[in-house]
């Protein structure tokens, strides 16, 4: 890497020259609006025409987010043709897009209004013609609404990236060009993963998830027995609905407002995710020694189920039966809560915060239900809780830190904490497979091997005379090459965690949008570290635990003893296990 | 989704492993499929897809980008009228009126007894035969709106003698 000398507004800079305009322009401290491009070229395609400024000797305006830097370049972001430019290509965007930006769910976090905002542009400047509109709301977790895309693509490459094969793509041409699923079909007939990692990224309300917040205020104006349980993930991200920094852990202040809102009982889903490490650990071992099908795939990730049938349907063995986390906590919430509470199950009504939208799919799956109860009513993403708090009237960063509920099932332990990170199901399980197997706790507590972002992690443990191989990835795209392993025969493995977002729940499509022109108070580069700022969050709370197993969890013993008998019982099957079934790509 | 009989999937998949080494084998693959069958369905793009690792929804994009391919089936003879800048000056756009009219249906679509389909196309590279209509590959020259009736009439003789 070289640096070449360039001049931007007059000033004289020395910048890296791998880097385009825009980039070169953030890093110097100038902010050229732009929308189509992101993440470092993940989506650049130059089509939004919002960056455009002047570079002396080029032909016309440059698209700045697909200008390579050279050296002596001179860059004019400020002259009166530019401004004018960059003016009339969002009014363009403005005059085929949808008006209704008060009612919209991106109200607030909406790119194209914050460029419009930015650049000027005036009112109604082009009228005419629209492109024909699509509204899809089918699938539980995602809608899809043409008339406010923009077509930068961010969707379409982010889907790619992450999964391999990708769902969404262009169709048509020119003015008539929309982005869906081939044939324009419902993302809830397509091969979609309802993972969100499209709504992540998408700058407008085109794609957005499909709100349960109606369910809700159903719930509460019944009466019902309304229980609320968050995901570990949710803690390290619903500070930044409220403009605190990425990576401040604020489960203090989240338990308060749920508490506020009016939930009889607040819970962790940390409870159920050291359920979840009881059965897992156990059916892993029990394979093991039973000579069982092997390796086996954790099963936390419902976008990963998704894609494992949609793709893998001839070796879904190989995933472990047991139930996601919050789902545990549902069946749990509606059998042994209620029978010592003496409610009726269909009185209560159990809401799921989750950093995820796929989740809102899963609660809906036929397995996940028995008799007509549900075991989780509705699953709302931090966002919705973010706008939860919002209309309440609550100043969330004034609220006192408050406690879980703690009867029953409110206790938890360090190891359920980091399941909202890649690696963190795997290390949770070898926490307590390694007392199983030494009849000791594991000194280190921590298995670095399995922690941080890289693509995959692998390591060789020697537990109770034996060498485990485990695996960890995150993303379709980069489990797909241990999956057809796998299908080959030919995987090492014994045990593999496999989790959609890539990175984890942290990165999930339910977590708050992570923009740096939203952020005033992050670096620039926030989205290189947003990820490990929120892990870092996580494992700090681990930290902080007495309790670091699972196993240790007193509550977890006391269910057992009173209620499931112990792990992979009859009753505990029938409760906490699951199972899946192959299904064609396209149902339509 | 419908099943394609196995000697169709065959096919497609040898069409794909013709290409099998080129760096950007899609409009290739998709051309000759279009050649074959007439037309490139959504249970097809699943196997070039299936073939090729390039997902479905970006050859969809392409087959819906290209107006050379189609969805569904196409009619036994294809009519293009050219529309590109010379052809449109010369009068083409009546040319394409006029088949329309005559034939009862909208470019892109098929006449109900499949004989003959209506394409718009953007300038078929006959810019001095202009306004140039290709059936089937053949070029008719220097079209005049009162020469339509005659290559319908033409096709319809053709084909009935069959």
């Amino acid at each position: 890497m070289s640096n070449v000398n360039i001049t931007i507004e007059g000033q004289s800079y020395s910048v890296d020259s791998s880097l385009t305009v825009l980039e070169a322009a953030r890093s110097c401290g100038y902010e050229i609006p732009s929308l189509c491009s992101f993440n470092h070229g993940e989506c650049n395609q130059g089509s939004c025409r919002v960056c455009l400024v002047e570079v002396e000797g080029a032909r016309g305006l440059v698209a700045s987010c697909v200008y390579p830097v050279n050296e002596g370049m001179v860059v004019k972001i400020n002259t009166p043709k530019a401004i004018k430019a960059r003016r009339t290509s969002v009014e363009l965007l403005l005059s085929n897009h949808s008006q209704n930006c008060q009612q919209c769910h991106k109200n607030g976090r909406c790119e194209l209004l914050d460029v419009a905002k930015a650049v000027g542009a005036r009112e109604n400047m082009f009228t005419g013609e629209k492109t024909e509109v699509f509204y899809d709301d089918l699938s539980p977790s995602i809608i899809r609404d043409t008339s406010k895309c923009i077509l930068c693509g961010r969707c379409i490459a982010r889907c790619k990236n992450a999964h391999g094969n990708g769902v969404l793509g262009y169709e048509r041409r020119g003015f008539n060009a929309f982005v869906a699923p081939a044939g324009n079909i419902s993302l809830a007939q397509s091969p979609c993963l309802m993972c969100g990692q499209c709504v992540a990224v998408c700058p407008v309300g085109a794609l957005i998830e499909k709100t349960d917040l109606p369910l809700v205020d159903k719930a509460f104006e019944e009466g019902k027995h309304v229980i609320v349980q968050t995901a570990p993930a949710v803690r390290a991200g619903l500070g930044e609905e409220f403009g605190m920094p990425i990576g401040t852990a604020v489960t203090g202040k989240m338990v308060a407002a749920l508490r506020r809102l009016g939930f009889e009982k607040v819970y962790d889903t940390d409870f159920g995710a050291d359920l979840t490490i009881m059965e897992e650990a156990t059916e892993l071992l029990n394979r093991i020694k039973n000579g069982g099908k092997l390796p086996m795939i954790t099963s936390c990730s419902p976008g990963w189920i998704n894609y494992a049938e949609t793709y893998y349907g001839d070796i879904l063995d190989h995933v472990s039966s047991c139930k996601s986390p919050h789902q545990m906590q549902g069946a749990i919430l509606k059998s042994y809560y209620c029978q010592v509470h003496n409610i009726d199950p269909k009185d209560l009504f159990v809401v799921s915060i989750m950093p995820c939208t796929a989740k809102k799919f899963e609660k809906e799956r036929p397995q996940m239900q028995k008799g007509g109860i549900k075991d989780v009513d509705a699953v709302l993403t931090v966002r919705e809780l973010g706008d939860m708090i919002k209309r309440s009237g609550m100043l969330f960063t004034r609220l006192p830190d408050e406690d879980y509920d703690h009867d029953i099932m409110g206790t938890y332990t360090g190891a359920a904490v980091i399941f909202g990170v890649t690696g963190g199901v795997m290390e949770a399980a070898l926490r307590t497979a390694y007392y199983v197997l030494e009849g000791k706790e594991y000194g280190p507590i921590k298995f670095e091997q399995v922690r941080g972002f890289d693509d995959l992690k692998e390591a060789s443990l020697e537990i109770g005379g034996m060498t485990l191989n485990i695996a960890v990835t995150s993303g379709m795209k980069n489990a797909k090459p241990l999956l057809d392993d796998i299908r080959e025969g030919k995987s090492k493995y014994h045990f593999i965690e496999i989790m959609c977002c890539p990175g984890g729940c942290v990165n999930g499509g339910g977590m708050p949008f992570v923009r740096h022109r939203f952020l005033p108070n992050e670096e620039i580069n926030i989205l290189d570290t947003y990820r490990q700022k929120r892990a870092a969050a996580l494992y700090s709370e681990d930290e902080r635990q007495e309790l670091r197993q699972s196993h240790n969890n007193p509550q977890i013993k006391e269910l057992y003893e009173k209620f499931l008998g112990e792990p992979n019982s009859h009753k505990a099957h029938e409760l906490l296990h699951t199972d899946y079934a192959a299904r064609e790509p396209f149902r339509i | 989704m419908g099943h394609l009989q196995s000697a169709a999937v065959r096919q497609i998949e040898e069409i794909c492993d013709r290409y099998r080494g080129e760096n950007t084998p899609l409009i290739m693959i998709l051309s000759d499929i279009q050649k074959e069958f007439g037309y490139i369905p959504l249970e097809v793009q699943e196997i070039v897809s299936k073939k090729t690792g390039i997902s479905v929804a970006e050859i969809y994009g392409v087959v819906t980008f290209y107006s050379f391919f189609s969805l569904e089936p196409k009619g036994k003879y294809v009519i293009g009228c050219c529309l590109g800048t010379a052809c449109y000056v010369k009068g083409a756009q009546k040319i394409i009126d006029q088949f329309c009219e005559l034939l009862g249906i909208q470019p892109g679509q098929t006449t109900e007894d499949q004989l003959f389909s209506i394409d718009a196309l953007r300038c078929i590279g006959a810019c001095a035969a202009a306004p140039a209509v290709s059936i089937n590959g053949k070029v008719y020259a220097r079209v005049d709106v009162k020469d339509v009736p005659r290559i319908i009439a033409e096709y319809r003789e053709v084909a009935e003698n069959v």
